[in-house]
């Protein structure tokens, strides 16, 4: 336990020294939360934008922490040989990807409470939300990124992991229904959309917390599929130097 | 057997040790491929408790995939490595615990704190070690708040040390701890590894820098192309290879001097100059005395055992002519 207490406690110090990182994780959804509901710009189809932004800022928060930011910080990791120094402590890999979920756990509940308040001072107001269901869609979506961050940060090197995490969180963000709805992209890249990860825990996330996904059984698959897959990929294919 | 007992900070000087020298690292055998690259081919030594083991060899001879099998980090192709009797291939989390590894670069996290870095390792091996102690120890407590990126690459060595001894180590994996390190640094990065040996530490030392190996080495062990051409004590390597090496004016003629003194003299350096004889009172006498005579001054005279660097030099060199005939 005191090993792994030692690591959590490292790569939580590593997370808040890394100005970039919080900004990423907390300073770029809150600012696209705010901005997007105060500006009326955004194709939502909801009379208050913040109904439908908040639940996708939520599921964008969520991509940040568990894919970019412990994919950019693993593989950094990983390339000046922090993973492999460790390899030869008692932590043993159990206790250091015990370590990395944990911490992630631990910013995405600052991200929430940071985030769900910000939304409901600006008028979010969800009808009856199934909390228990939106955690669900977290921890799945928490596992599916996380898989698709380490695959990524455990065969690249680091300059390329960072364009490649940085380029596919852009694409995720504008097509998983996160910001944009997916009624509003062509109808091919939709299908493409409904079944990213992104788009699903959006509209897992949507459906769970006001009643208004698009197809919510079908996204909680492709949700689960990812959360399988992705660790599994990553574990199959991870090196650790 | 070793014998630790914790809590103070020079923990090393109160290990006991056995009489009997403990053999605390066994390679036989040991072969490591990558694909069709044969990396290391058939190695065969040892390395005791309370001695320094130093491995030499050019780049690219093997040293560094030994080590890492030793270290647990690579399974062998073929053969046995045995780290205090057990496989490191195996029992990476028993032996987890008992050793230390300071890699050649790199292994902490660029952001991190001196102190908060030598606080995690403490924590992880759990032996009862003040951090604050073992940054002291390797002389960074000016730079305890600093981060890794920060430091200079001597200050990044004296860390990746502290980390390695943070696990209080029966077997120590140094890889090239003293490499740019200032003068002071390599002083006490040098007393601590005396210090770990004394204390019955196995310490294996894989180095470029023969000048250091043959400050710190009790064994050496010599790689190339993948093989161990020599392994022995300092003592054992130079046997039969004493010299006179001196420097003069260049371009001495070195036929007359041969000629006078009974022995051949070889140029090795602009003036610098090497007699392969044992350095007996009388030719020493010979040989100032025909410089004296020939108006050349001696202005630096080393006799004796050969150094450290020539025995590589000889070994390399005498390697490269078997496999050229």
């Amino acid at each position: 336990m005191k090993q792994f207490v030692a690591q959590l406690r490292t790569e939580l110090q590593i997370m808040l020294r890394n100005g970039e990182q919080l900004l990423l994780t907390l300073g770029i959804p809150a600012l696209l939360l705010v901005f997007f509901s105060l500006v009326d710009v955004l194709p939502t189809g909801t009379q208050d934008p913040v109904d439908f932004l908040a639940p996708g800022v939520l599921a964008l928060a969520v991509m940040s922490t568990s894919m970019v930011s412990l994919g950019i910080g693993t593989g950094f990791e990983r390339s000046s040989h922090v993973l492999k120094r460790l390899a030869v402590t008692p932590l043993g890999r159990p206790r250091l990807i015990a370590a990395k979920i944990s911490s992630v756990g631990v910013v995405e509940l600052i991200q929430f409470v940071v985030l769900v308040p910000v939304a409901y001072a600006l008028g979010w107001s969800p009808s009856s939300p199934n909390w228990p269901a939106a955690v669900g869609g977290v921890l799945l979506g928490t596992m599916a990124f996380a898989g698709i961050g380490l695959t990524l940060a455990g065969r690249l090197r680091g300059e390329i992991n960072l364009a490649a995490q940085n380029g596919l969180y852009l694409v995720l963000l504008l097509l998983g229904g996160m910001v944009i709805p997916f009624a509003k992209l062509p109808a091919g890249i939709r299908a493409v959309a409904h079944a990213l990860p992104s788009g699903a825990l959006a509209d897992v996330l949507r459906e769970a917390l006001g009643h208004a996904g698009t197809q919510p059984a079908t996204s909680w698959v492709v949700l689960a599929t990812w959360a399988l897959a992705g660790p599994a990929v990553a574990a199959a294919t991870f090196r650790w130097d | 057997m070793l014998k630790a007992s914790g809590g103070s900070t020079s923990w090393w000087k109160e290990l006991t040790v056995a009489s009997a020298p403990v053999t605390a690292l066994e390679v036989q055998g040991l072969t490591v491929r990558y694909g069709d690259l044969v990396a290391v081919n058939d190695v065969s030594f040892s390395a005791r408790a309370g001695e320094v083991t130093a491995v030499l060899g050019p780049n690219g001879a093997g040293k560094t995939s030994t080590i890492e099998v030793c270290e647990g980090y690579r399974r062998p192709s073929a053969g046995t490595v045995r780290v205090l009797g057990m496989d490191p291939s195996t029992h990476q989390r028993v032996l987890g615990t008992r050793i230390g590894v300071m890699l050649q670069e790199g292994g902490v996290y660029p952001s991190a704190r001196v102190l908060d870095t030598v606080r995690q390792y403490c924590d992880l091996y759990a032996k009862g070690l003040q951090p604050a102690d073992l940054v002291d120890q390797v002389g960074l407590t000016a730079r305890a708040k600093v981060s890794w990126r920060r430091l200079s690459g001597g200050e990044r060595q004296r860390l990746s040390l502290a980390l390695a001894l943070a696990s209080k180590p029966e077997v120590a994996f140094l890889d090239e701890p003293t490499s740019g390190v200032d003068v002071n640094g390599r002083d006490t990065i040098r007393g601590i590894i005396g210090e770990l040996a004394g204390g019955g530490c196995a310490v294996v030392l894989a180095t470029h820098e023969l000048d250091e190996a043959e400050r710190l080495a009790d064994r050496v062990v010599i790689f190339d192309t993948g093989q161990v051409i020599a392994d022995g004590t300092l003592d054992e390597l130079r046997k039969g290879h004493d010299e006179i090496r001196f420097r003069s004016d260049p371009h001495l003629d070195l036929h007359a001097l041969a000629a006078s003194i009974g022995m051949v003299a070889s140029q090795v350096g602009r003036d610098e100059y090497v007699i392969d004889a044992p350095p007996h009172p009388r030719l020493m006498a010979q040989l100032a005395a025909w410089l004296a005579d020939q108006g050349h001054p001696l202005t630096d005279v080393r006799a004796g055992a050969q150094r450290l660097e020539d025995v590589f030099r000889r070994l390399t060199a005498d390697r490269s002519d078997r496999d050229a005939s």
